[in-house]
């Protein structure tokens, strides 16, 4: 990597401007009962999750209901209080800081939920919404605010004339928008976007997912994006993040955690997922029975009661991370003999990883391939583990089933970019075919033709 | 629906919404009385199958809301076939008057102000026999809910009573449509239907309460209780939609395994492009309160035609087909009060031309299964024939 200049600069100046680093954060709810409300336990909602985050980037954090996910976003933004662990912002501790420092770091840590409407006051007309808190904090001059406020509408697909309106006159989709237009009047750098687009129709999903990618290029915003859509999670994460019971038990790359999900439990999740092509056969991993209490763990590997490949150790034992590929990591005592990593460690070469996939994409493979030097490729160190292991013991298993998958996966993706090419050919045909002779701007004259 | 027609709401005076409201009440008032009336014959609703491979058939549905700010015509000429054991996928926006049609279909809408107004249901029966659910009173009508036919609804916990054990709510459905079954007996049916949609320690949840359950195994229970009386029919309306998806590929299973042992037909009704393309052999596409394209599964998925469907689907994301920037349907779904006299979805169509400036579009075969509403495909339906 040190070799390529542009890289090398591009990764130190990053570097330096890493956005958010959580380390080892645990958030623990007490269980109370009794006369005396002594507490008797501990849900362990957040269970050590360490992560990092560069500007612009999008992580996305996925698991089941009750995972973990939408408390870890709240507990990064110190909306709820941690138990253990660190989230630095810009390098300083959010949970060091005293209530002023924190009210002036507010602005630029914004929170956008699931259900655009219990979130907007009811009686404030939007504009008003959008405008109290930039107001309060003074983020631009008096005599330009106006304006401020009307191009952070317009750029949210709002109209200026909306400003007058109360929340109840829009449709889900334009409450979506405002809310996204009042986190961003404050001029975030960080947003956490909690389940966003799960209240909306597809159609709409898809205008909020592009007005959430079009304001991150303009405004370079970093997303902590939290949904149990895996298909809107693959389209809009740079960094995916696997939580199972308040741990984070598998992250990489976007890239790299689709084409390999490594531990059982994301190759489960990911196998759930339908796919809107009749003719692909799932190969379906159906996880039995359902989620056990977090307030009561299994002991050892968590996810040891409803895993296939459970084995002895997996009892006992909490799997440490193993990085199998560089920047991808997995909790799993199935990948023994990978190197074991500290969290953060870890992350540093996601973040590499990601620079290499973005370069590789945009043309530059020279420069991709010179930052890869000097490490084995992603599918050396795959196949070397996975041999070692098949050696070792019977796991041969998770060999074929990692290399069923990226046969799968491809299959699959060739047949769906067919079918669209055989889509748009049928469709282009028929739109030479039935082109009009009249416009449908004459309307008027083909009214009366019609008549 | 309140929120919808806030709008137009607004602008009407309060004159004009008493004389709705009491037109209203006139119109309702006639269809009330037809469906309370007592001892009806049943060779009245008797009916027979349009084609007898039918367990389900749907003709020209009308289902109107008559409420203080117009009406608001849900469904609007539906017409589809449920064939025996097969699943028909029912997809569309939230509002498009899916969720309508199977209350149409259940009798279960909410009156006095929902009305079917015309069209027909007929369900087989025994023997040969069919039954048009339009022309049936209530009290005929509850004798073959639960029984011919049931229904699954996305939010298990509404529908499940939860003051009620979860075996004795079992057991009322079985013993209602069995009354010669004995009470132990009634108990082995309901622990056999646990056991069947994989309730592991089946005895134990028999005596437990629905908030004791989890989401997926409330579900469970559900799917249980559609199906202890083997129905015809299953109306599955949105039944994965709040669960995870993990959840959700158990439920499927369950479903499509059930389905085949006691040989039923399912309404599947969805948004989700993708447990579509799993589970239903044919699709219907509805667009404010119409069919605007129907087909088999294959036919739906791979040459999709109505610019509302190719939309639709351009507009999911889907896992590893990588596409820079996802499409957008422009607009909105017109006002359900004041429907135009045009192509519902003209508005917002990239494909709108002369043609569409005129009335409503006809059904256009593409082949004999594959229908689509759109002047589009006017020129090569004409030359084919
Ligand atoms: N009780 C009611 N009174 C008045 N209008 C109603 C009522 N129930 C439904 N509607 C209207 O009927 C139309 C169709 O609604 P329906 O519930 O069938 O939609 P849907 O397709 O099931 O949507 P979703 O995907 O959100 O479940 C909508 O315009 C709705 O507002
Ligand atoms: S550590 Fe063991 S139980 Fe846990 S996921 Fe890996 S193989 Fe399964
Ligand atoms: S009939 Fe015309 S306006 Fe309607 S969908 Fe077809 S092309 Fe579009
Ligand atoms: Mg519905």
């Amino acid at each position: 990597m040190a070799n390529h200049k542009t890289s090398n600069a591009s990764q130190t100046t990053r570097e330096a401007q890493e956005l958010l680093s959580v380390r080892h954060l645990k958030t623990y709810f007490p269980i109370k009962s009794g006369v005396l409300q002594r507490v008797t336990g501990y849900v362990k909602a957040v269970d050590d999750i360490s992560f990092k985050l560069y500007p612009g980037q999008t992580m996305s954090l996925v698991g089941e209901s009750g995972c973990g996910k939408t408390t870890a976003g709240r507990t990064i933004l110190r909306l709820t209080p941690k138990s253990a662990g660190d989230v630095l912002f810009e390098g300083k501790d959010i949970y060091q800081l005293d209530a002023q420092e924190l009210r002036a770091l507010r602005p630029q840590m914004q929170l956008i939920f699931q259900d655009p409407y219990s979130s907007l006051s009811p009686r404030m007309p939007v504009g008003e919404i959008i405008a109290e808190a930039p107001r309060q904090h003074h983020i631009v001059p008096k005599a330009q605010f106006d304006a401020y406020i009307d191009k952070i509408m317009k750029d949210c697909g709002l109209q200026p004339y909306h400003r007058d309106r109360y929340p109840h006159e829009f449709s889900g989709g334009q409450r979506q928008r405002i809310c996204i237009a009042r986190a961003l009047a404050l001029n975030p750098k960080f947003i956490v976007c909690d389940e966003p687009v799960s209240a909306l129709d597809v159609s709409i999903q898809a205008q909020i997912i592009n007005l959430l990618m079009d304001l991150q290029a303009q405004y370079n915003l970093t997303y902590l994006f939290i949904s149990h859509d895996l298909s809107v999670v693959e389209h809009i994460s740079d960094l995916i993040g696997v939580m199972y019971l308040g741990d984070l038990v598998e992250r990489g790359t976007k890239k790299e955690v689709f084409a390999r999900p490594l531990h059982p439990y994301t190759q489960a999740l990911f196998s759930a997922i339908p796919v809107p092509d009749p003719d692909y056969k799932m190969n379906r991993i159906i996880l039995e029975g359902s989620i056990p209490s977090p307030a009561n763990p299994p002991a050892g590997c968590k996810f040891h009661t409803r895993c296939r490949y459970c084995m002895a150790i997996c009892k006992q034992q909490v799997p440490p991370s193993y990085e199998v590929e560089p920047g991808h990591v997995v909790n799993c005592h199935l990948y023994a003999g990978s190197p074991v990593v500290d969290d953060l460690v870890g992350s540093d070469d996601m973040e590499q990883q990601l620079t290499r996939e973005k370069l590789a994409a945009s043309g530059d493979i020279a420069a991709g391939a010179a930052t890869a030097r000097g490490q084995l490729s992603a599918e050396e160190i795959v196949s070397e583990t996975l041999k070692e292991e098949a050696r070792a013991d019977s796991q041969g298993a998770v060999l074929d089933r990692g290399r069923k998958w990226m046969q799968e996966r491809e299959q699959q993706l060739e047949r769906m970019q067919a079918d669209r090419r055989q889509v748009e050919t049928a469709a282009a045909a028929l739109q030479d075919e039935a082109a009009p002779a009249v416009r449908p701007d004459d309307s008027s004259k083909t009214e009366e033709s019609l008549k | 629906m309140a929120r919808k027609s806030q709008k137009s709401a607004n602008y009407l005076s309060a004159r004009t919404i008493r004389r709705t409201a009491k037109e209203n009440r006139r119109i309702t008032r006639q269809f009330e009385q037809k469906l309370n009336r007592k001892h009806v014959a049943p060779s009245e609703y008797a009916t027979t199958m349009k084609d007898p491979a039918n367990v389900l058939e749907v003709e020209d549905l009308k289902t109107y809301f008559f409420t203080d700010a117009g009406t608001v015509k849900a469904v609007d000429g539906v017409s589809f076939t449920v064939p025996r054991g097969k699943t028909i996928g029912l997809v569309g926006e939230s509002g498009c008057g899916k969720s309508v049609t199977s209350l149409s279909i259940m009798q279960l809408l909410q009156r006095p102000q929902g009305q079917i107004v015309s069209g027909a249901i007929r369900l087989t029966q025994d023997q040969g026999q069919a039954v048009d659910i339009t022309q049936m009173p209530i009290s005929a009508m509850e004798k073959i809910r639960g029984k011919d036919i049931s229904m699954i609804f996305q939010e298990p916990m509404t529908s499940l009573n939860p003051v009620f054990k979860i075996g004795s709510q079992l057991d009322e459905v079985i013993g209602l449509h069995n009354p010669d079954m004995s009470r132990e007996a009634v108990k082995e049916r309901t622990i056999e239907m646990l056991e069947l949609v994989s309730i592991a320690n089946s005895r134990a949840v028999y005596d437990m309460y629905p908030h004791q359950l989890s989401g997926g195994m409330r579900q469970r229970v559900m799917i249980a209780i559609a199906l202890a009386c083997s129905p015809k029919v299953i109306i599955a309306d949105e039944p994965t939609t709040a669960l995870d998806v993990t959840i959700q590929a158990q439920i499927l299973d369950i479903l499509r395994r059930l389905k085949d042992q006691i040989n039923s037909s399912i309404v599947l009704i969805t948004h989700d492009l993708g447990v579509i393309a799993e589970m239903a052999d044919e699709v219907v596409v509805m667009y404010a309160g119409r069919i605007v394209e129907k087909g088999t599964v294959e036919e739906i998925f791979k040459h999709p035609s109505h610019p509302y469907t190719l939309g639709l689907m351009a507009s999911k994301p889907v896992v590893s087909r990588h596409v820079e920037r996802l499409y957008s349907i422009p607009g909105n779904v017109p006002n359900p009060i004041e429907m135009p006299d045009y192509c519902y979805f003209r508005d917002r169509c990239d494909r709108a031309f002369a043609p569409c400036f005129g009335e409503y579009p006809p059904m256009i075969s593409l082949s004999p299964t594959h229908k689509v509403a759109c002047y589009c495909y006017q020129q090569s339906a004409d030359t084919k024939e």
